[in-house]
């Protein structure tokens, strides 16, 4: 059955290579047939089955028996048009029919692409593309051709296109080749980008562009090194929106002077790409556990928790800060529920 | 000869403005008009910048008749170019100029603002420098007050100088109506409806920031120029900034129940 996995002539290979679909990564066969990754999508395609049969290549039904033989002989027939194929494969149906399969099979291709990118070989897969640029830069100046992500701005298909999240700004954008408003951002989802981001702490954000803005935007601090590990509310502190904060936020100037803020076409949106200049003003948890006389209506046992991980650390076994970071990124969400009148918590 | 000259002439009598801003490519600029070319008080200064200074601002003009070969006239042409984006840059803050970008801006030649929150709210194009052979032309979005590359590699290459650092900025002096309502709706990156906790500070540092502008504008009774509802519900939660459908809801019903 799964002869044709990995063949350029396979359904999934071939929907990835057409125009537009070059964000898509190649969900592997593996993680379709397994039914538990497509619990419940039943219920949001229409002609499941056959739009799934169409994804694995695997043939209706009514001919199980030879099903591998036929399988192989259309891969020797199909010259990597696979639309062709699929309407040669299933000669029974009516072309009508095929079409509908057709479009189910990109809905359902995109709705398991969208848990695909969120396990581990999916989003494997995806930090490759992400480092050959496969998603594009980001189109804002001070971010200087920082690489994004593909997301998505709801789980719902229908609702949305696919948008570029900017790590380096924590915003999002329109792909800037009207082929991409074609495609669904349901099929990636609202969970990608910032899962991309905890998976893969060490990455570079500002790499591509100028390896000085890095440089630049550590400045503040004195020792690099100690810089380098530094680490707040679970990300390396050089990995928050590098492309924000001072000296990367517009100042609109008119001859040399700059604009009032009082004026009437004054800024008000800087406060959009500011950032700390201490960055550690961010360890909210930390900060707030140094307070004097706080603490009366919080519960006693998550402020003490959240001082002890929160703290600055210095530099040391990286997997000992994983271990901290993930009590750490616990506490400060239970803190947030207490103060925020639990409308967090509804979430 | 004569015959050359003026068959040369008439290819660009009236033509060589036209042609330039019709080029591909020279979408960002506008028509400079006549009497500003003609008047060398606004012109000042820019003979040293320019090479066959007069030659070249004789073809804009369209009264060049100088009889040259192929690669002398090459030459005039580019500097030409350069000098008529020099004079553009002059142009466009003049009331005229003004006007004639502020109709380029209202059909969005100057193209969207990529940004999602932003609704493909209409650029201006904008330079880094004043000093020409500097940096390329940027584009601005005045509702997100950022500035962002060119889509198209073709305007990538243009002079920021031709456009200024002022421009953008004097035409919201100049039309103060025209500035875009501020909206703090914003990005926030999530894992399965959760925020990402180094994210959410951020974003709770900066709506702190921007609270904090608010209420300093306030305090000088000036216009802030977010929308209304947002305005009131910031003073009381610094959790203002939910995508979430159901949490706007509730915090519409809330500021209602509040009046």
């Amino acid at each position: 059955m799964s002869t044709s996995s990995g063949s350029p002539e396979s359904w999934i290979s071939s929907f990835c290579s057409l125009l537009g679909h070059e964000y898509f990564a190649e969900v592997s066969e593996e993680f379709i047939e397994d039914d538990f990754n497509l619990t419940g999508l039943q219920t949001q395609v229409a002609m499941y089955k056959e739009a799934l049969e169409m994804i694995l290549d695997v043939d209706p039904d009514d001919d199980e028996d030879d099903e591998d033989e036929e399988d192989e002989d259309e891969l020797d027939e199909s010259g990597g048009e696979e639309r062709v194929v699929g309407g040669g494969r299933h000669h029974s149906r009516v072309a009508s029919d095929l079409s509908v399969i057709e479009s189910s099979a990109e809905m359902l291709y995109g709705l398991i692409h969208q848990r695909f990118i969120c396990s581990r070989a999916g989003i494997q897969q995806m930090s490759e593309k992400y480092d050959l640029g496969h998603f594009g830069v980001c189109p804002r100046f001070n971010c200087n051709m920082a690489r994004t992500l593909p997301v998505g701005l709801s789980d719902i298909p229908g609702e949305d296109t696919v948008k570029l999240f900017c790590p380096s700004c924590l915003d999002v954008y329109v792909p800037p080749n009207s082929r991409f408003q074609t495609v669904d951002g349901a099929f990636f989802g609202r969970t990608f980008g910032a899962l991309f981001l905890l998976t893969f702490p060490d990455y570079d954000i500002s790499k591509t562009g100028a390896d000085h803005l890095t440089s630049l935007s550590r400045s503040g601090n004195n020792s690099a090194s100690a810089d380098e590990t530094l680490m707040i509310n679970g990300m390396f502190a050089r990995n928050i929106a590098p492309g924000l904060g001072a000296g990367k936020v517009y100042e609109p100037r008119i001859y040399g002077f700059r604009v009032a803020e009082i004026a009437k076409s004054g800024p008000r949106m800087q406060w959009l790409r500011n950032k700390p200049d201490d960055i550690n003003e961010l360890d909210e948890a930390r900060l707030y556990a140094q307070q004097p006389g706080d603490s009366d209506d919080d519960d006693e046992s998550t402020t003490q928790n959240s001082r002890g991980g929160a703290r600055r650390r210095p530099p040391g076994n990286a997997r000992l800060r994983t271990a901290q970071r993930q009590a750490q990124n616990g506490s400060p969400m239970s803190l947030e529920a207490a103060t925020n009148n639990g409308a967090e918590a509804e979430l | 000869m004569d015959d050359f000259v003026s068959e040369s002439d008439s290819d660009y009598t009236s033509y060589w403005r036209d042609w330039f801003i019709s080029s591909r490519g020279n979408e960002y600029f506008c028509e400079i008009d006549e009497e500003y070319l003609t008047d060398r008080f606004n012109l000042t200064g820019l003979n040293v910048e320019v090479q066959y200074y007069q030659y070249a601002l004789d073809l804009i003009n369209d009264v060049f008749d100088l009889d040259c070969d192929d690669e002398m006239r090459e030459t005039i042409e580019k500097s030409a170019r350069h000098l008529y984006g020099l004079i553009h840059a002059r142009y466009i803050v003049t009331t005229r100029g003004l006007a004639k970008m502020l109709e380029k801006y209202k059909k969005a030649d100057f193209g969207k603002c990529p940004r999602v929150q932003c609704n493909s709210h209409p650029l201006l194009p904008m330079g880094l420098s004043d000093v020409p052979n500097n940096k390329a032309a940027k584009l601005y979005c005045a509702r997100c007050e950022d500035i962002y590359n060119p889509k198209s590699s073709r305007h990538a290459g243009i002079d920021g100088a031709y456009f200024g650092t002022s421009f953008h900025n004097i035409l919201f002096q100049v039309y103060p109506a025209l500035v875009p309502a501020k909206s703090a709706e914003r990005y926030v990156p999530r894992c399965y409806g959760f925020k990402v906790h180094a994210a959410a500070a951020l974003v709770r540092w900066q709506n702190g920031k921007r609270d904090e502008m608010k209420r300093r504008l306030r305090k000088m009774e000036i216009d802030s120029g977010f929308r209304d509802g947002e305005d009131e519900e910031c003073e009381e939660s610094d959790e203002d900034e939910e995508l979430d459908e159901e949490r706007k809801d509730l915090e519409a019903s809330e500021t209602r129940s509040a009046h």
